[in-house]
């Protein structure tokens, strides 16, 4: 994005953005996906759209493909809660020594979105996705901060979590797991991806490198 | 089925990392019929570190494909003597290795000699300060072994390593123009290969240490510089600075493994025998209890075997060591109440700092462009470089600007005050990714009577044996080192007129966080030492209950090290095996006499 900046007119960047824009954000339309329902799938949607908005500075996470990714990883490993040690019991402990809840990824969004939502309609009449965003902006903030009760399978500091980094995961991942669409979030921050060989770039100090980013699926 | 007895081997070596093939290449050179165990599964260069496949952020470092199975096998945690311990259910603040080649294959690739004075660590600091300046409940030992008497040894491994690097001192001349290390010790010879080229970042930091009064150097790295071939015959490849170094398989065979530098060679050898997933779950005792006779393991098929062996090393990661020997029954298990026994004492960690200078865009530091072992680095405030004397702690550790690759879903760093989401939190991602420059103080962490390791009562592995339990916290002395470096190293960020600088620093009173990634460098709970009331090896490695039991790696420190510690493991394990080579095998018993 840097390097766009300082070679192409302010007036031509956001014409050129918002073509591969239109065409993602069409993505996550018309995906149909396996693990969440359509009342989460519509929550997670307008809640990643919170954590990373579309602006001029780069897209947002919806236009990323960060909910389909989101879905994608449900039917792996990591959904299922494969990679962490799983024995009981499960006690409280210091949040310094980690996650000690019984609950999978997969069982953590199936019970923290709706116990979210519901929590939200109650305090404000409406589901999530109907708020304006000031009011979805300070339910988020609440939720970070642990303030906002949603019950504790999960707490909705634990779930707010979950969003957060499944949402980073999505927008900076290689494109092959179906988020960063069209590597918009790499070119962004300057990020050139699979490229693998700077040598010849490593003492060209202060030079922006100039070529678009790669994914590990590029072809040629 | 009936458990499996296998035919004898002379050795038996337990893990494969770089400790394991290091005295699996030794012990078969000197003709011993070898086996090494692997509880992981096998792994090469291909396919797992394949290009473009291992440039995998996600893959690798999020799902933790070359890490440990955490849904297997984990520790459990707890700050203090009185808490309930719990699992290190997720992989958080260090990353445990499995599979050929162990942590070898996915570490960064910085490769440092220790500084002379910490191997006698508890003498040097009594003679310099006087015995009241160690605090009561801090047990740092002296380690049993020399700098001199290592010093062959490190110079074969940084050969065998391909280290790149920039000598200060050889034969007691100063070489180059004395751009190395002035803190280094005298070596016996200069590094196989030319230091690294620098990236923008550490050469902003270069310029700003000096204008600081401080030394910096390019730090050792076994990230090969140049092509090279080792004296196993085996090659490597010019880095290419890709960043996808720790956490990953090198796509060029340009960082140092023992899958690289090791492994082609031994694979030769009619000696060797290699084993992958195989879990040894135990070492057999005869009816003495002072002999090995082997070990027990479960292989692949989830068979009980029995490998007899005249001699078994134990070679696993960090402190998988006291769990071995917790669980065999070996040694006296360390009681932090009395002082009494040794198994598991002297856990010990590093003390993380990090400073971030934040610049207008178009500064382009670029930290894509990186190398796991590239750096520049001071060690002004390393080991006992500075005086200790009025500032009131022991230890220290290397300040160094290590662009090592930085991957967006990692962690970009953002300025102080940045929200962690909404459009100011991308505003800064997008304004701070290639305008940072970011540098880290590696603190040492010492040696306490509270801080080590024990077998949990509760939680078991999915072998059903109990997990290993850590009982660490940070001490107060460790935090007034890391603060004190920090805020020196604050001026130096200052110096480099950035727009903002974050630092990130312990405070008093936090405790161990397991969550956020720290460093994998943990060590000690097989302290090695000069008597056995207070160790659990000699300073050969031996095992001073059982004479033909050898334990290698980070688990013989005797307290932690500022400096990463595979430089000193490899160089600990060429030791061991020349002992082993030159002394064991003709005359089998103690080496040392308790």
């Amino acid at each position: 994005m840097f390097q766009t900046l300082s070679f192409v007119p302010a007036a031509a960047i956001g014409s050129e953005l918002l073509a591969p824009i239109k065409a993602a954000a069409q993505d996550v339309a018309s995906y149909r996906p396996a693990f969440f329902n359509d009342a989460d799938w519509r929550f997670l949607i307008a809640f990643v759209d919170r954590l990373i908005p579309h602006d001029d500075v780069g897209p947002g996470a919806v236009e990323a493909g960060v909910p389909v990714f989101i879905d994608l990883q449900m039917a792996t490993n990591y959904g299922h809660g494969g990679l962490w040690y799983m024995q009981a019991p499960f006690v409280q402990a210091a949040p310094e020594l980690g996650y000690q809840l019984n609950l999978t990824p997969r069982q953590l969004y199936a019970a923290g979105i709706p116990a979210a939502d519901q929590a939200i309609r109650a305090a404000h009449g409406k589901s999530f996705t109907d708020l304006d965003v000031a009011t979805k902006d300070q339910i988020l903030a609440d939720m970070e901060a642990g303030k906002f009760d949603i019950g504790d399978t999960p707490p909705a500091k634990t779930l707010f979590g979950f969003l957060l980094q499944n949402t980073h995961e999505g927008y900076f991942a290689d494109p092959a797991y179906g988020g960063n669409i069209n590597m918009a979030a790499w070119d962004m921050i300057g990020f050139p991806g699979a490229r693998g060989d700077y040598l010849e770039w490593v003492d060209q100090y202060g030079k922006p490198y100039p070529y678009k980013p790669t994914s590990i699926e590029a072809e040629g | 089925m009936p458990d499996i007895i296998r035919k004898h081997a002379d050795a038996v070596i337990i893990g494969s990392g770089w400790t394991g093939m290091i005295m699996a290449k030794e012990l078969t050179e000197a003709g011993l019929k070898v086996v090494v165990l692997e509880r992981g599964p096998a792994r090469d260069t291909y396919p797992d570190g394949a290009y473009p496949k291992t440039m995998d952020e996600l893959a690798f470092i999020q799902r933790s494909k070359l890490f440990q199975d955490m849904s297997k096998d984990t520790v459990t945690i707890r700050h203090g003597l009185n808490d309930v311990a719990v699992p290190y259910r997720q992989i958080g603040a260090f990353k445990p290795p499995t599979g050929l080649g162990g942590a070898g294959l996915h570490w960064s690739g910085q490769h440092w000699r220790v500084l002379p004075e910490e191997l006698q660590l508890r003498s040097h600091y009594e003679q310099r300060y006087g015995k009241k300046f160690i605090p009561a409940d801090m047990t740092i030992a002296d380690w049993g072994v020399t700098y001199d008497e290592l010093e062959p040894h490190y110079t074969f491994a940084e050969q065998v390593f391909g280290t790149s690097g920039h000598a200060y001192r050889v034969n007691n001349q100063i070489v180059g123009n004395g751009d190395g290390n002035v803190f280094e010790a005298n070596r016996s010879a200069p590094f196989p290969l030319p230091a690294m080229k620098n990236t923008y970042s550490a050469m902003i930091y270069w310029k700003a240490c000096q204008e600081n009064g401080l030394h910096p150097f390019s730090q050792p790295s076994a990230n090969a510089s140049l092509p090279y071939t080792n004296p196993y015959g085996c090659q490597m490849g010019p880095c290419t600075f890709c960043g996808f170094c720790s956490g990953y398989a090198c796509f060029n065979y340009s960082k140092a493994s023992p899958n690289v530098n090791i492994l082609p060679a031994l694979r030769l050898s009619p000696n060797f025998e290699l084993r992958t997933d195989s879990t040894v779950t135990k070492i057999n005792l005869d009816g003495t209890g002072k002999r090995a006779t082997g070990v027990t393991y479960i292989d692949a098929q989830g068979q009980t075997n029995t490998q007899p062996a005249d001699l078994v090393i134990a070679g696993t990661f960090a402190y998988n060591n006291a769990h071995l020997l917790l669980v065999s029954g070996i040694g006296t298990p360390y009681d932090p109440q009395t002082g009494q026994g040794v198994v598991g004492k002297n856990l010990v960690y590093q003390t993380m700092s990090t400073i971030q200078a934040f610049f207008e865009p178009g500064k382009f530091s670029n930290p894509f462009i990186g190398a796991g072992g590239n750096s520049v680095t001071v060690d002004d405030y390393n080991g006992d470089n500075f005086d200790h004397g009025p500032l009131g702690f022991v230890g220290g550790g290397p300040v160094w600007c290590n662009q090592a690759g930085t991957k967006p879903i990692g962690g970009i760093p953002v300025p102080a005050g940045t929200p962690g989401w909404g459009s100011a939190w991308k505003k800064a991602v997008a304004d701070s990714y290639v305008n940072t420059v970011s540098f880290d103080i590696e603190g040492s962490n010492m040696a306490y009577r509270q801080c080590y390791l024990s077998l949990d009562p509760t939680y078991k592995n999915w072998l059903g044996q109990p997990l290993l339990r850590f009982t660490f916290d940070w001490q107060d002395n460790d935090i007034k080192m890391s603060r004190y470096i920090t805020g020196k190293m604050t001026d130096v960020a200052k110096s480099m007129n950035p727009k903002s600088t974050k630092v990130l620093v312990k405070n008093f009173g936090d405790h161990f966080d397991t969550r956020p990634y720290q460093t994998t460098h943990l060590a000690g709970g097989t302290i090695m030492g000069t008597n056995p009331r207070q160790s659990v090896v000699n300073k050969y490695l031996q095992s001073w209950d059982v004479s033909n039991l050898f334990l290698l790696g980070a688990s013989v420190f005797a307290q932690g090290l500022g400096y990463n510690p595979t430089g000193t493991v490899a160089a600990l394990a060429y030791w061991s095996a020349k002992a082993i080579r030159e002394q064991y095998l003709k005359n089998p018993g103690a080496l040392v006499q308790a």
